[in-house]
């Protein structure tokens, strides 16, 4: 090639050196945020940009509540973990088959179909749940047909902090993120495959244990992962399907009121103790997505 | 033999069931925007009780609809000053960051590739939570508001734009700006009249990814917010939703749908003639799995 020497380094350095200064360097303010010190002035943390003078107090809170059998945040945290594999085993059991089927049809019909699934992408998040807080109400959609055909006798409070309905919620929002990496690797899979094992005596539970679901194992890791880093920070599925309530919070929730209390000092310093922890909690999810695919992959080249 | 073996195993085997499950699936989807899109077209106060046809809430209340309430049209006017400053900004340094990854080869390069993924494993409340004490703390602004919202849109966008860019770059090669320097094209001719026309498609695929990913995002807009003249449709929406006493908030919502489904459109559009002009397939596909 002859492009001027550096040239290609020099092409990467306003998006690496904005990546340093507003990705990496921001991860630093939030661990020294929460080894932060109150300013006298104000009463309120200041980050302590010093490793050397960390005020360990806000870590120290955040574990304790974390760890003691009736903590703030471990009460909370156990919800988030209750509420995110529920919302992402139903993720997995409605996506499955709408990927499966959508990787198996060919022709004008597919085309229509993906365009569907690929529909809700387009459209706000925050409007997709402020759908149902309109079919959900006291007087709405959902509450008028039970009542009608009698599966209810009264309308159920569903928007007034009840799990069912932000973890409904939270696989209704993220489903079609579950679909589609899904349906890529479904669609890499080849009918002859499926073929081969069927002519070979398979049955059809076979061939679905033994060949399909191995071959689609990457395909799923990657969507839970997709579906589930976001769903660990998410609050404003439970705020807005749950009336605020605190019964229903998860972590994210605890995280967005820690960080907006001004009259608190150490609120704030908590709040980015709390973030570190979710950061660190999330990190080993990535970590192990990336082991297992790897792994997975190694042993499909292998074979 | 077991049903739900039968029904996904067999290659030949229509998929009824499967068939039906999608259809529920994508009516359980879609239908429920579409009852909202409707009531804002409701003549009564309720979102959820039908009470007939009007456009009261869209032009006819003189005080609360869309076309009437300020606070309204300021935040359908902030999400789209975002958007359109984020495609601005992420687009360029992302294409250019792309490019240089993909063909510098030194010290570093693998160490800028990791750097460039890993806002896209990082939970958006780690990464607003973050700019947020950065902008406030370190770097000397006097308040995050509208400048601060699109510095954390832009730090998402980059990688979105160098993931959707990067297919396209090793599938061009490098074979037509080094046919193009045979000729005696000096290397920054081949670059601006060789390569960019033909990297078009994905370039206009990522504008559009960026605008639509930073018209819909909230959690950033959230946490990098000032004031009410901060606030953009979805914190709008966030704010308001429990308690709103009237649909022209399921209008303003509408709205702002329309108008990113139109800049959707037009984004689709641009980049299917452009594909066309040089005889490639449009990467419609492409831009379903990138949003992700």
């Amino acid at each position: 090639m002859l492009y001027p020497r550096g040239f290609w380094k020099w092409a990467s350095t306003p998006g690496v050196l904005w990546l340093i200064l507003l990705f990496v360097v921001p991860f630093y303010a939030i661990v020294s945020m929460a080894g932060g010190t109150l300013d006298p002035a104000t009463g309120l943390a200041v980050p302590q940009w010093n490793p050397a003078y960390w005020d360990r107090a806000s870590f120290h809170y955040v574990f304790e509540q974390l760890a003691a059998a009736d903590g703030v945040y471990r009460v909370v945290f156990l919800r988030t973990l209750r509420y995110v594999f529920t919302a992402v085993a139903l993720c997995v059991l409605i996506g499955y088959p709408v990927a499966y089927y959508v990787s198996r049809l060919r022709g004008r019909l597919r085309g229509i179909v993906l365009a569907l699934l690929v529909l809700p992408f387009w459209i706000s998040y925050l409007m997709r749940m402020l759908a149902w807080v309109g079919l959900l109400n006291e007087e709405g959609l959902v509450n008028r047909v039970l009542t009608g055909i009698g599966v209810l006798q009264d309308p159920y409070p569903w928007l007034e902090g009840k799990g069912i309905t932000v973890i409904l919620g939270l696989a209704y929002g993220y489903v079609p993120f579950f679909i589609l990496p899904l349906f890529a690797a479904l669609d890499r899979l080849q009918q002859s495959f499926l073929e081969a094992a069927w002519d070979l005596g398979g049955s059809s539970l076979s061939t679905f244990v033994r060949v399909t679901l191995p071959l689609s194992k990457n395909g799923i890791l990657a969507g839970v992962a997709i579906i589930m880093l976001p769903m660990f920070g998410d609050f404003y599925t439970a705020y807005l399907l749950s009336n605020g309530r605190s019964s229903t919070a998860m972590i994210g929730n605890s995280i967005q009121s820690l960080l907006q209390e001004t009259t608190f000092g150490y609120a704030q310093a908590r709040g980015a103790a709390l973030v570190t922890v979710l950061a660190l909690f999330v990190s080993v999810l990535t970590l192990y997505y990336i082991v297992s695919t790897a792994r997975s992959t190694r042993e499909a080249t292998r074979t | 033999m077991s049903v739900v073996g039968n029904l996904v195993a067999n290659p030949w085997r229509k998929h009824r069931f499967l068939a039906v499950f999608t259809w529920v699936y994508i009516v359980w989807a879609i239908v429920p925007v579409v009852i909202a899109i409707g009531f804002s077209f409701n003549a009564g106060r309720s979102r959820s009780v039908w009470q007939g046809f009007s456009l009261e809430w869209w032009i006819g209340n003189p005080d609360l609809s869309v076309l009437h309430d300020p606070t309204l049209a300021s935040s359908i006017r902030q999400s789209l000053i975002l958007a359109v400053a984020t495609m601005a900004i992420a687009t360029p340094i992302g294409v250019a960051l792309a490019l240089g990854l993909a063909r510098w080869r030194g010290r570093g390069s693998g160490s800028a590739n990791f750097l460039m993924l890993l806002p896209l494993v990082t939970p958006e409340i780690v990464l607003a939570t973050g700019i947020f004490f950065t902008l406030v703390f370190l770097y000397p602004f006097p308040d995050p508001g509208t400048v601060g919202q699109i510095v954390g849109h832009v730090t998402w966008s980059i990688p979105y734009v160098v993931v959707v860019l990067r297919g396209r770059i090793f599938s061009v090669g490098a074979d037509l700006e080094e046919a193009a320097m045979d000729l005696g094209a000096p290397p920054l001719d081949a670059l601006r009249r060789v390569l960019l026309p033909v990297l078009a498609p994905a370039v206009f695929a990522a504008f559009t990814i960026v605008f639509a990913l930073s018209i819909d995002d909230f959690v950033t807009s959230q946490f990098l917010a000032t004031d009410v003249n901060t606030q953009t449709v979805p914190m709008l929406i966030y704010s308001s939703g429990r308690t709103a006493p009237n649909p022209a908030l399921n209008a303003t919502a509408t709205l702002m749908l329309v108008i990113s489904l139109a800049a959707i459109g037009v984004g689709l559009g641009g980049m299917r003639v452009l594909a066309k002009r040089q005889g490639v397939q449009a990467e419609g596909a492409d831009v379903a799995n990138i949003r992700l």
